[in-house]
């Protein structure tokens, strides 16, 4: 039997499911009292997804609006946070448009699926705002890399995004992969795209012009991801229609592909007034918020939405996470040619709707009427919680626990070798060889440099050329983030924002992924509260916009949580990519050069983990106007061709950004330590510094440079020679480093 | 004169397609943009079939590609001489289509594999590889995850004893018998090779330096010549 809207308003008294849908009592009673009845199950499923924390953003908005509320002035944001992806002009009248969002559930309960189709899913986000996807990275973190959890998922993962993505034609460029026991039984999968778009092509989720067509195209939808709507069937329905579902969606990157090709002929066609990628929520989520932001109205016929599987019931089928789909509006004139341009690539598209001006979202099942509700209330007027919060207990002894009292090794080859080894430290090429870095042709730097770098260019037919380019980079330190929440998404912000300005590029924007535990913790809350606070004011002192992103809850095993995590992606522009600075040595006899002052900060260290297992007493301390200053240099030296090569320091400190930059391109180097203390000068993790090297033709007006903004310079070294020699300290051949660095990981995981 | 043309074969699901244009325009030719459903090769003087996964290659590598019809009038064009290139999935389909004996596997490691490899040129009797020397070495990036060349023993011996083994890999990366990274048909206009030039053409972007330029500078000198 269909739960109408005149069934419902016969039988007010029926109980529907929704505490099993994860809703509130006075939540239950606000759709009650927004409708003026109960509401139909069709409905239910509709509040009850649009309302849920993934979508609403419930606990997590009165915190976010900091990002807007204290956003810095930029000329460059076109599209802000609120949109599918927030688009930034990179100048020559090119945008680039970019999101990270998080799959960590799903990548848990079934690590391939649920890895491939957050892939899938940001590149739609991506896709809906007109542009052409052109990148993707991706930033992991699982339990210990020892445990035997972490070799079912960190391989499943790893093969899910290569298989998705390699076979969807997007080079993945970077990211992160970092291990920590607090993952095991949530690891975080976190995957950010990156599209390019002429400034005048800019498309928005929104449905305006009553008359105008609702276009649902892409895949069929099948009963993918809708565990809570078998809920509904069951409770509701008697006919036993309540099969086992799964609750993982399932991936198809070629229809993907294939969905990308024929978006970006629609947008050159000028066929699009609306669009809106299907996700989370699907066709509740596409059909409300569409609505919403447009005229206000809209009717579809629900029947007529083309299934993989013929028994779906209406509530199923708005609940549906099926992959792949996409929904636009398109004026009646252009129906002919938008179905053409589908046809033309095999991809099934079917009017299911009109535009209205009723303020009503109507839908019919059949001819009866069983969804009639205003999509605002379901889009955008969610509940929001002030959900309370406290300092965590033991937080203040944590801090208080110095790794002063650690014992120092004396043994700093052994150190540097034992650090360099560690799985957080070791050569991720065991899993970026599986991942496609080259499809495309403009990739100009990828992992392991600090940031991706592509060139603008061959993005649309007829568009006009340029040298510009853009560089990514995302960071995050969930250890820095424990001891200290609001500082620790500084340092995120920091180290990312410093990874693209390294390659040359100036930091224009960023998006964030926060994941955290349960926001009904309060000790939670406050992580998230705090770390919120730290990212808005640090954005605000960078001078750089949050443009999106994604808040990731209920991170937690029982009551463990992970800690709190927030991952800061940080969009950067060459104004000429051919300028772009590699992050190892390159040539012989070159300067080595530090940037930035070391002082002894060894809270939440890479080293304080390896040797002592331990995590206490504060992150290094933050300096953003020291950070703004050592970009500066980095940029302008870029610019005027100053520098061969650039790497920032961050885990495991000057030593392993030496070590690193060695193994790029097998060249050595010998280096004297400035300070009088070998191991701080090593292994201290003092944020806002950088090594570079410079020809010595170029040094003089580099120091310069360097003084004119007051970024502290010392010269370490040079490059040459086939191994890392610092003086009176270490001399360690590269054959040996690379064996120590690359064994690590095909060791763990084959 | 006008630039020799080289048509560039999409397929749904073809990836590099834009990068063996932009390589065939960077050696000097005027790349052809030719799609799978069309049946008209509009008078190319040569064909590449670019990488990708064609079909998402649900089925075999390259099956259901070599049905396109497209691949019909590909099939008649390479018997009559016309020079044809097929790298990745390319080389999959030329397979697939019988235009060169063997095939393409699941890699020995069973991971897909992206590298710059070390490769060495066994043949420069092909249109595509004349302007290297016997026994170069150079290094051009690789990715796939079906890469494992395998053929009959017979079949093997025959490739060998006849120089129509182009290009061996140095370093072995995915158990293809006799390192065997790119053949030629018997007449020797057919290649297919799993390596990727395309990606090896310019310092800025892709592999390291331009080692994969030749394939397409040889092509068009030829043509030129011809």
């Amino acid at each position: 039997m269909i739960d109408s809207v005149s069934r419902a308003e016969q039988t007010p008294g029926e109980r529907l499911p929704y505490v099993e849908l994860g809703m509130k009592d006075e939540e239950y009673q606000r759709v009650r009292d927004i409708l003026g009845r109960r509401p139909t199950s069709s409905e239910l499923a509709i509040y009850s997804v649009m309302w849920s924390e993934h979508c609403s953003y419930k606990s997590s908005k009165v915190h976010l609006r900091q990002f807007g509320t204290k956003a810095p002035k930029s000329e460059a944001l076109l599209v802000g946070m609120g949109e599918n992806a927030g688009v930034v002009d990179i100048g020559d009248g090119w945008a680039a448009t970019f999101k990270i969002e998080s799959h960590n559930h799903p990548s848990y309960v079934e690590p391939h699926q649920g890895a491939a189709t957050g892939v899938g899913g940001i590149v739609r986000d991506i896709m809906s705002m007109g542009a052409r996807p052109v990148a993707v990275m991706d930033a992991l973190r699982f339990g210990a890399a020892d445990a035997p959890d972490t070799r079912r998922v960190l391989p499943g993962v790893v093969e899910g995004i290569s298989s998705y993505g390699n076979c969807l034609g997007l080079p993945n460029i970077g990211g992160e992969l970092a291990f920590d026991p607090c993952y095991i039984g949530n690891p975080l999968v976190n995957a950010l795209c990156v599209g390019l778009l002429r400034k005048d092509q800019i498309k928005l989720a929104t449905a305006p012009g009553p008359g105008n067509k609702v276009v649902l195209f892409g895949a069929l939808t099948g009963p993918d991801g809708i565990g809570g709507a078998s809920v509904l069937a069951s409770a509701t329905f008697e006919d036993g229609s309540e099969t086992k579902r799964p609750s993982v969606q399932v991936g198809d990157p070629f229809m993907e592909k294939l969905l990308i090709e024929c978006c970006l002929e629609l947008f050159q066609a000028d066929v699009v007034v609306g669009i809106q990628d299907l996700g989370a929520a699907g066709v509740s989520c596409a059909t409300t918020e569409l609505a919403a932001n447009g005229t206000g109205g809209m009717d579809v016929q629900l029947d007529l939405v083309p299934l993989r599987d013929p028994t779906l019931r209406p509530e199923e089928i708005l609940m549906s996470e099926s992959q792949e789909r996409m929904m636009a509006v398109v004026t009646p004139a252009d129906i002919p040619a938008f179905l053409e341009i589908c046809a033309k690539w095999d991809i099934p598209a079917t009017v299911i709707g009109e535009v209205t001006d009723t303020k009503r979202l109507v839908m019919t099942w059949h001819g009866e009427t069983i969804v009639d509700l205003p999509p605002g209330t379901a889009a955008n007027e969610g509940p929001v919680y002030e959900r309370p919060f406290h300092e965590p207990e033991g937080q203040s002894a944590l801090n208080a626990d110095d790794p002063a009292r650690l014992a120092r090794p004396d043994d700093l080859r052994a150190t540097l070798l034992r650090l360099l080894g560690s799985p957080n430290l070791a050569s991720k090429e065991w899993v970026t060889g599986q991942y496609d870095r080259y499809v495309r042709g403009n990739t100009v730097l990828a992992q392991p440099a600090d940031a991706g770098v592509l060139r603008v260019s061959e993005v649309m037919p007829g568009a006009t050329e340029t040298n510009r380019g853009i560089a990514l980079a995302t960071d995050g330190n969930g250890r820095y983030a424990r001891l200290d929440p609001y500082a620790g998404a500084q340092l995120a912000l920091a180290e990312s924002y410093r990874n693209v300005a390294v390659t040359g590029a100036r930091p224009l924007a960023v998006t964030n992924c926060l994941n955290f535990g349960s926001p009904e913790d309060p000790e939670v809350m406050w992580q998230f509260a705090e770390a919120v606070r730290g990212l808005a004011d640090a954005c605000k002192a960078l001078g750089v916009p949050v443009t999106g992103g994604n808040v990731s809850f209920y991170n937690q095993t029982g009551a463990a949580p992970i800690h709190p995590t927030p991952v800061v992606g940080v969009l950067g522009v060459l104004e000429d990519v051919r300028r772009r600075v590699p992050s190892g040595f390159t040539g012989l006899g070159e300067r080595v050069v530090l940037l930035g002052e070391t002082a002894d900060e060894f809270g939440g260290s890479q080293w304080a983990q390896v040797d002592h297992d331990h995590l206490g007493g504060l992150p290094p301390a933050v300096n953003l106007e020291a950070e703004r200053a050592l970009a500066t240099v980095l940029v302008e030296a870029a610019t005027r061709g100053l520098l061969t090569g650039s790497h920032d320091l961050s885990d495991g400190g000057l030593a392993i950004a030496i070590a690193e930059a060695c193994l790029a391109n097998d060249v050595g180097c010998v280096v004297t330590l400035p300070g009088d203390d070998a191991f701080t000068d090593l292994f201290s993790e003092s944020a806002s510094r950088a090594l570079v090297t410079v020809v010595p033709e170029s040094f003089h007006a580099f120091a310069e440079l360097c003084s004119v903004h007051e970024v502290p310079c010392s010269t370490l070294g040079v490059t040459g020679g086939s191994s890392l020699v610092v003086e009176g300290v270490l001399d360690i051949p590269l054959p040996e480093l690379r064996q120590t660095h690359e064994s690590p990981l095909p060791a763990l995981f084959g | 004169m006008s630039a020799a043309r080289v048509g560039v074969v999409t397929f749904p699901g073809t990836l590099d397609d834009q990068d063996a244009a932009r390589a065939v325009r960077h050696a000097g030719g005027e790349a052809v943009p030719l799609w799978h459903a069309d049946t008209d090769l509009k008078g190319v003087d040569a064909l590449f079939l670019p990488g990708g996964f064609s079909y998402g290659d649900y089925l075999r590598c390259g099956a259901i590609s070599r049905f396109a019809p497209l691949m019909g009038e590909v099939v008649r064009a390479a018997g009559a001489g016309l020079p044809v290139l097929g790298t990745c999935n390319g080389f999959q389909i030329l397979c697939e289509a019988h235009l060169l004996p063997g095939a393409l596997v699941r890699n020995g490691g069973l991971h897909y594999v992206c590298r710059d490899q070390r490769l060495r040129i066994e043949s420069t009797d092909t249109p595509w590889t004349s302007g290297y020397t016997a026994g170069q070495e150079v290094v051009i990036p690789i990715k796939h995850g079906e890469g494992r060349y395998v053929a009959a023993p017979d079949t093997i011996d025959a490739l060998e004893a006849g120089g129509q083994v182009v290009v061996r890999y140095l370093g072995n990366p995915n158990g293809s018998l006799n390192d065997i990274a790119g053949i030629r048909n018997e007449a020797g206009n057919v290649v297919g090779l799993m390596p990727h030039p395309e990606h090896a053409v310019e310092d800025l972007t892709g592999g390291p330096g331009t080692d994969g330029l030749g394939f397409f500078t040889s092509i068009l000198k030829k043509l030129v010549n011809a």
